[in-house]
């Protein structure tokens, strides 16, 4: 029998695509219809953002306890959010197309974000490189530790200490310049859990495909 | 008669966003139309299958593992 928050995952995803094209939304201009992008787009990246979190957390726990179910966690829970973070990228580059006029404008966080993402091929680069499986989890394990807080940094603070187009960034930022409409924030949470639900979801049947090989080739 | 024309401007600029604000192009149209349905209950249909498609995933798995313990 599947868990409740599978159920719970299935329900929301719906809820947020219903609620989400048919709830009112503040009329913007230049934004129009598209500031509905934040329950697909933006969350995108706070999913990303979580499984990237949950990966460095396995990480630090392979780092001292060098177990190695902990190191493939690590690396399952990267690659569903470097899929989020794909999403996002591509999302993002639609909606600046419509809204800022370019697909690609030279925007800190932008840039930022295409950093961070290389980083994390990097990282996956760095896993296939190395050939026993205790030094690919210490070398990879010590890697995410340097790379998560960077990009975190790539992320949420450069854009913050200079100028950027995205809402929130430069200076001292308030959170909800979109969502301070309660329509908005009764979707827009939603949808981060129901996403994130979606790619934990994807990432635990992905979990368990990689320890049945590993068992049956023992 | 100055003091007059400086109040009725003050007026018109705090009317103006308010103004602006009516002429934002939305889909209200689309939505009294009711279009904005079958563009709603399609994406619903499209996360439907995908959803399925990932509960017999996950079935695959769970049995692939039953088998795997029993052995």
């Amino acid at each position: 029998m599947h868990s409740v928050w599978k159920i719970v995952c299935v329900l929301l995803l719906f809820y947020t695509v219903i609620a989400g094209f048919l709830l009112p939304v503040p009329a913007l201009p230049i934004l129009n219809e598209t500031i509905r992008n934040l329950y697909f787009h933006v969350t995108m990246w706070f999913a990303m953002i979580i499984h990237m979190a949950i990966s460095i957390i396995y990480s630090i726990k392979y780092l001292s306890g060098s177990q190695l179910r902990n190191d493939l966690k690590a690396e399952q829970y990267a690659i569903t959010g470097m899929m989020f973070g794909v999403a996002g990228l591509i999302t993002g580059m639609i909606w600046a197309k419509f809204t800022w006029g370019a697909f690609w404008v030279n925007d800190v966080k932008l840039n930022g974000v295409a950093a961070a993402m290389l980083m994390y091929a990097a990282y996956f680069i760095l896993r296939n490189s190395a050939d026993d499986d205790t030094k690919r989890a210490r070398l990879s394990a010590v890697y995410l530790v340097f790379a998560f807080p960077l990009m975190m940094a790539f992320i949420y603070i450069l854009p913050r200490m200079t100028d950027s187009l995205h809402p929130g960034n430069g200076g001292n930022p308030a959170f909800g310049k979109y969502d301070l409409d309660n329509h908005m924030r009764m979707v827009f949470y939603p949808a981060i859990i129901a996403w994130t639900l979606l790619g934990l979801w994807i990432t635990s049947i992905r979990i368990r495909i990689k320890n049945l090989w590993n068992e049956t080739n023992l | 008669m100055e003091r007059n024309k400086l109040i009725s401007l003050f007026v018109l600029l705090a009317l103006l966003p308010s103004v602006s604000m009516a002429d934002v192009e939305m889909a209200d149209t689309l939505r009294s139309d009711g279009k904005i349905y079958v563009v709603v209950t399609v994406l619903c249909i499209v996360l439907a299958v995908i959803l399925i498609y990932l509960f017999s995933i996950d079935r695959k798995v769970k049995r692939m593992e039953d088998r795997f313990k029993n052995k």
